[in-house]
């Protein structure tokens, strides 16, 4: 902070107030890293190493046989597909209609607008629960259907607000005026001038929906019942509840197989939960700007 | 602008003519018929706001009806309020509805000075390097799914877990963590606490960003030490925000997600992991008895918002700090 950086020199109480903040700060970085780094680790270490818990700090005996296992299990990689299909489409629906819904309630010659947003976020707060749900989808003939996934909040009310606030704060109403002068119809308007101004909100809300439809697990296993439309959670929920890799992946033979097999799949575990986060990962570095952004006009009142 | 030349002078909103009192509906069509676009736009939300959130309120009513899966709602028999007296009357009642307070409760009390308390802490690592560190890290659990993290929390805990690993190395028996009812809302509240802390955060590292460097030097000239300087200046610039998160964690005392909840149960835990909205999704979708469930979730929905509204009532009259 570059208040510190004022002439006037730390007292010896400032010094130890620093000194136990810095130490708790490195407390809480552990409990954050330790528990990330010991997936990994286990994730790479014999499975008997991992089951007496000789893996601490480092990996034990490392092997791949984890990850050997889980990449010749078909219905993990048909999830993964899955997951990046409903992913991929879903946030480009949430996006095209969170932008038009947004951009149209953030002008002022709609009279409308007040009533809309209002009644849009009536469902913040109220709504008709799992089993009314559950039977309009029914209804919808959306059962086992992959739209239901895409469908089934295609709009977040939060971030419609936030896309709004944006628009409205950032881009200046001259530009609309000077647009309309030359003749810019308003879909002409949202296309060429909006959208390339709002790159920023474009990814918080891509990372917002689109971690959304990675993680969620619920509306599938409730709405889908065939599964070669199961997203990855499902499937890293099947393996996280098998208690030997045989209820998984093959028949059980012996009593010492069976016990192998049971440590396999502790192994296994820990090889899926890293495999199925790859993708968050992989995304991470470049998105975390977009949340800070996201959080920061979200907290703006509009 | 089109249609302009009507007017002799260009009208602010949208040609609307201000002078002559008309009536509403004239107006509006008037409006809808000049900004068609702007309609067309909102359409498609307008649509899935309709059908995805306002016509279940249709299916509220089976909250009242012996509903069978498969009937016509309309036509099932209207049994008035004995869906929600089964459930008050059942066992089952007192339990769900203490569970969810007490796990709620214990998320307020622990999460919600956590974040103010690393937000502060954070505001005060001179070294940018250190606090950048802290933040990624400290962020990043947020996007773990529900999925994995139960694998993780169940992977932790089991009897040859990591947990269980480091007793043994201390000298203790293992325990099954997970099979322990009375420790089921720790490692819940706790796990939660730990992936969303960094998260939660932001809101007020943003807050204490805004801060008028103006103060501190100030506040340094008189002499304050840095706990003056947070009592003093940074919790006062926090303050608003405070309030409305907590009042938001008041409105949502009675509601605990059903996600994370659901893939950490069992039946030896699930005395105190029975929450109301896994009862709900339990005693609808697999015991399909479906009126029952409505009504169990009908109560649950209108006390949230009873609670919101008071809250957010009480808080207007003391602070003037408000949702709306």
């Amino acid at each position: 902070m570059k208040a510190n950086v004022s002439a006037i020199r730390e007292t010896r109480a400032d010094r130890m107030f620093r000194l136990v903040v810095y130490a708790l700060l490195a407390v809480l970085l552990i409990a954050y890293v330790y528990p990330l780094y010991f997936v990994v680790i286990a994730s790479i270490s014999d499975p008997n190493a991992v089951y007496n818990g000789e893996v601490l700090f480092l990996p034990a005996q490392m092997t791949l046989e984890g990850y050997e296992e889980i990449f010749h299990y078909g219905e993990l990689w048909i999830g993964y597909l899955n997951s990046i299909f409903y992913t991929v489409a879903g946030v480009f629906i949430n996006i095209s209609v969170t932008m038009m819904a947004a951009y149209a309630l953030s002008r002022k010659e709609m009279m409308l607008r007040g009533v809309i947003l209002k009644l849009f976020m009536f469902t913040m707060f109220f709504g008709g629960g799992l089993i009314p749900t559950y039977l309009l989808v029914k209804s919808l003939g959306l059962l086992d259907s992959r739209w239901v996934l895409l469908l089934n909040g295609a709009v977040s009310v939060y971030n419609l607000i936030i896309t709004r606030t944006f628009l409205v704060s950032t881009l200046p109403e001259e530009l609309h005026e000077a647009a309309t002068m030359d003749g810019c119809r308003e879909t002409r308007y949202l296309i060429s001038v909006v959208l390339p101004l709002s790159g920023a909100i474009i990814g918080v809300n891509a990372l917002y929906y689109g971690a959304g439809h990675w993680n969620s697990y619920f509306s599938a296993m409730i709405y889908l019942t065939n599964r070669s439309k199961f997203p990855l959670q499902l499937i890293l929920r099947e393996i996280l509840n098998a208690t030997t890799s045989s209820n998984v992946f093959e028949a059980a033979g012996s009593e010492a197989e069976k016990a192998r097999q049971m440590r396999v799949a502790e192994v296994i575990k820990y090889c899926s939960i890293i495999v199925s986060s790859i993708p968050l990962l992989v995304a991470y570095p470049f998105v975390q700007k977009s949340f800070v952004k996201g959080v920061m006009i979200g907290s703006i009142k509009g | 602008m089109r249609g302009q030349g009507v007017y002799p002078v260009p009208l602010p909103y949208g040609g609307i003519e201000l002078s002559k009192p008309e009536n509403y509906m004239r107006r509006l069509g008037k409006n809808i018929f000049q900004h068609y676009e702007l309609y067309l736009l909102v359409l498609p939300a307008v649509v899935y706001f309709a059908l995805f959130h306002y016509a279940p309120l249709y299916g509220i009513q089976i909250a009242f009806r012996n509903y069978y899966p498969g009937f016509s709602i309309a036509n099932s028999e209207f049994i008035g309020w004995d869906n929600f007296a089964r459930f008050f009357q059942s066992y089952q009642s007192k339990r769900v509805i203490w569970n969810t307070l007490r796990i709620s409760g214990m998320s307020l009390v622990i999460g919600f000075p956590g974040p103010i308390l690393l937000a502060l802490m954070l505001n005060h690592v001179t070294n940018l390097r250190y606090k950048k560190v802290v933040q990624t890290v400290s962020y990043a659990p947020y996007f773990i799914s529900a999925v994995a993290m139960a694998g993780m929390i169940t992977l932790f805990f089991s009897t040859n877990g990591m947990f269980n690993n480091m007793r043994k190395l201390m000298g203790k028996e293992t325990i099954q963590f997970m099979g322990k009812a009375n420790l089921f809302p720790w490692i819940y509240v706790l796990a939660n606490v730990w992936k969303n802390l960094g998260w939660n955060s932001i809101i007020y590292i943003a807050a204490l960003a805004s801060v008028d460097l103006d103060q501190y030097e100030a506040a340094r000239i008189d002499g304050a030490n840095k706990l003056h300087i947070i009592w003093h200046i940074e919790i006062p610039s926090i303050m608003p925000t405070m309030v409305v998160l907590l009042i938001m964690n008041c409105g949502r005392i009675m509601s605990v997600g059903h996600e994370q909840i659901l893939l950490l149960q069992n039946s030896l835990n699930a005395p105190t992991s029975e929450i109301i909205s896994t009862y709900v999704y339990k005693m609808g979708l697999l015991n399909n008895d479906y009126g029952y469930s409505t009504a169990i979730g009908l109560f649950n929905s209108i006390v949230n918002l009873v609670l919101l509204v008071s809250v957010n009532w009480i808080s207007g009259k003391i602070s003037a700090n408000s949702l709306w």
